[in-house]
């Protein structure tokens, strides 16, 4: 019945007859309402806000150029690294989507990266929007697991080995490890069984996933409505007349042609690496790939592509050394949380945890905590909402402590993925355990100097 | 302030202090020019001449050459020696199973020879340049050969009798501040080229190598050209409609 209730769709000169025969049928005009033309947003976006529309426009580059590298790509151990060879050579136009693909890979990174850091800076993850950043950051674990099996695909040395390396952690996992590691390569070293179960992951069951998470990214957004820089709801300020946020304007047009200006600059930059510098100082295609994969021949110096280097940092500066440096950090922390927490039940709770940690950290190989706190350097980050008690969200009304410490993070993130990149020193791990203690330090401090930190008031509407 | 100032600097200075230089050798810059049609074309024929009987470069067609000013019938007169048609990729005859007998391990393939080479220290193209003049003497070496680039290579000195036979030699260089003595290959014995002309012939040689690793990168570079004009029109319309929408938002 309600489809005959719907007013005809008016204003699109001769495809009114035809988007109303559709809208009868499809929510069309409400899905267009709701996202678009009525979905309204905070009117003081600056440069960070680009990161959002531009991960959508390189995951519209990932998949467009993935299918037409399928055409050609042969994924078998024999035939895969001289079919990309194929595709740069023999393919019409194979180079420019091989290229696309491959800068892309690495723009997808550096966007979200931007993205998530446009989070940190305007506390975008806090309250209401903790399921945003959480959906966001399971995207992050997709796009993760999409690089690293997408990496093997060319068969070089880098991508052979960095895959063997990535497995061989899952063999530290007390008991199973070996078999699960086992079980994850489909053989007993990487080979062709293990080259196909990645390619199938890459192109479908991993993009398939992605895509819904974006999809639910998106729609959790519009149903609270988007941050701001200032760090403050619009939706306080209605309009009576409109209902209307007044500090909100129709994402379209003016963030359709604003994010249009956003991606032709976002463009030209990825054109000039693309066509110049494709392989990006041997930071986006490394040169050791250019070599066919020999399962014989280990290289000297195994890194993985930059977007993984500070993990990868974490996970080797955990040396037998370190522990000790870690279980003094475990009990300082332990310590902090016993005095701050009133209830007899919590401090209980945190010594016996700190104990059984302990315990782990004596018995079990440093090799296992490497890899464990390499997990929790990512999925630290999903705690966020729940660790940031400060009573403002933007880092506009925060103070200096704050600043400081986003500060130090930053430093400690770029630090570690250089020393990711480079073969290991004395010097480069020393420098690579003081910035893992300060990464950590961000996050599990962070209830505490985020509600210490002298804030400034909101504002009671956006500024600039 | 002061002191989370002082902190921050620290904290930027402490990772530079560990990034030394690493003592590694020199490369020499290979003087190429991928525009050089008549370098590229007498690099190919050093190419089909010398390397490939051992190496192949197997993901390159010969009548790709077309790209260095060639007819596909000057190609298959002068550059193909099997009985390779025109449009098939440069193969050997040999074993890899020999070939891992004589010298240690198989050759490896030469098409993307020049871009895996590539690493901080210089281009792919550098190191070869670098490496084909490093050949030295080395009676410890089962072929009488070594490589101060590449310390104990399985490839013996195929371009001799071109080079002539190097030795390794005490050299005084200027290193950090200090003069050191280093190890450095000196010609004892001359070829049939002189040292200027010997160079040359490795630089087209490298010219050559370069080009067969990447063939679109010319293409490549003229394309990105226009496609970065049509950019910049892009982002002035982008620009210009940006504005005319935002002039009403206050």
């Amino acid at each position: 019945m309600a489809a005959t209730e719907k007013q005809p769709v008016t204003g699109a000169g001769p495809f009114n007859g035809i988007l109303t025969w559709v809208d009868r049928r499809f929510p069309l005009i409400q899905l267009w309402r709701e996202h678009l033309s009525e979905y309204y947003a905070p009117k003081n976006f600056n440069f960070w806000y680009y990161f959002g529309s531009l991960a959508i426009v390189v995951l519209a580059i990932q998949i467009v150029t993935g299918i037409f590298l399928v055409m050609h790509y042969k994924p078998d151990a024999a035939q895969a690294f001289a079919s990309v060879e194929y595709i740069m050579r023999d393919v019409p136009g194979g180079w420019i989507i091989r290229y696309l693909h491959s800068t892309g890979a690495s723009a997808f990174f550096i966007v979200v990266y931007l993205h998530m850091f446009r989070g940190l800076l305007y506390g975008s993850y806090r309250q209401p929007r903790e399921l945003i950043w959480i959906f966001g950051m399971v995207i992050y674990l997709c796009l993760m697991a999409e690089a690293f099996f997408g990496y093997l695909l060319p068969w070089g040395q880098m991508s052979y080995w960095g895959a063997q390396v990535i497995v061989n952690l899952f063999d530290a996992v007390p008991l199973i490890g070996p078999d699960l590691a086992l079980w994850i390569r489909g053989d007993y070293v990487v080979s062709d069984a293990t080259l196909n179960r990645f390619f199938s992951f890459h192109v479908i069951a991993i993009p398939l996933v992605l895509l819904g998470l974006v999809a639910a990214h998106i729609m959790a957004l519009h149903e609270v409505g988007s941050n701001n820089p200032d760090g403050i709801e619009i939706k306080k300020h209605k309009d009576p007349q409109t209902g209307h946020p007044r500090d909100g304007i129709p994402f379209h047009p003016y963030y359709t042609v604003k994010d249009t200006l956003g991606v032709a600059v976002f463009l030209i930059v990825f054109a000039v690496i693309m066509f110049f510098m494709p392989e990006f100082g041997g930071y986006f295609l490394e040169y050791n790939n250019f070599i066919p994969a020999d399962p014989l021949k280990t290289p000297s110096h195994i890194a993985p592509v930059w977007y993984f280097t500070p993990y990868y940092s974490i996970l080797r500066a955990t040396t037998e050394d370190f522990m000790w440096v870690l279980a003094a950090a475990a009990i300082a922390l332990a310590a902090l949380i016993v005095l701050s927490v009133k209830s007899a039940r919590g401090k209980i709770g945190t010594a016996a945890g700190t104990a059984v940690l302990l315990a782990g950290f004596s018995t079990l190989d440093p090799k296992v905590w490497g890899v464990v706190l390499m997990g929790v350097a990512v999925l630290i980050f999903f705690f966020l909402p729940w660790l940031d008690r400060s009573p403002v969200k933007s880092i506009r009304y925060r103070g200096n402590l704050y600043k400081s410490a986003l500060a130090v993070f930053v430093i400690a993130f770029v630090v570690l993925g250089y020393f990711g990149t480079q073969p290991v020193t004395t010097a480069g791990t020393v420098v690579s355990q003081i910035f893992t203690l300060v990464y950590f330090a961000f996050f599990a401090l962070m209830p505490w100097y985020s509600r210490m930190d002298k804030t400034r008031p909101e504002p009671d509407r956006v500024t600039g | 302030m002061t002191v989370t100032r002082k902190i921050l600097c620290a904290l930027l200075l402490l990772p530079l202090a560990a990034m030394s230089a690493t003592g590694d050798l020199k490369l020499d810059r290979a003087p190429i020019d991928g525009r050089d049609l008549i370098s590229l074309q007498r690099g190919a024929q050093v190419f089909v001449n010398y390397c490939l009987n051992c190496h192949s470069a197997n993901y390159m067609r010969y009548n790709r050459l077309q790209d260095l000013g060639l007819t596909e019938g000057q190609i298959r007169d002068n550059l193909i020696f099997t009985g390779a048609k025109v449009g098939d990729p440069m193969k050997i005859a040999m074993d890899a199973e020999d070939a891992k007998e004589w010298f240690g391990a198989p050759p490896p393939d030469l098409t993307v020879i020049a871009r895996s080479r590539s690493s901080p220290a210089g281009s792919g193209a550098d190191w070869l340049y670098t490496y084909l003049r490093g050949f030295y003497r080395d009676p410890n070496r089962p072929s009488g050969w070594n490589n101060v680039v590449y310390p104990n290579v399985g490839m013996p000195h195929v371009l001799w009798q071109l080079q002539g036979e190097q030795v390794l030699a005490e050299a005084k260089q200027q290193a950090e501040g200090y003069m050191r003595t280093v190890l450095r290959p000196v010609l004892d014995k001359p070829g049939t080229l002189t040292a200027i002309e010997y160079d040359r012939l490795v630089a087209d040689l490298v010219n050559y190598l370069d080009y067969m690793a990447e063939p679109a990168a010319s293409e490549r570079k003229r394309i990105g050209i226009y496609v970065l004009l049509f950019l910049g029109v892009f982002w002035l319309l982008a620009y210009l409609l940006k504005k005319e929408y935002w002039k009403d938002v206050h």
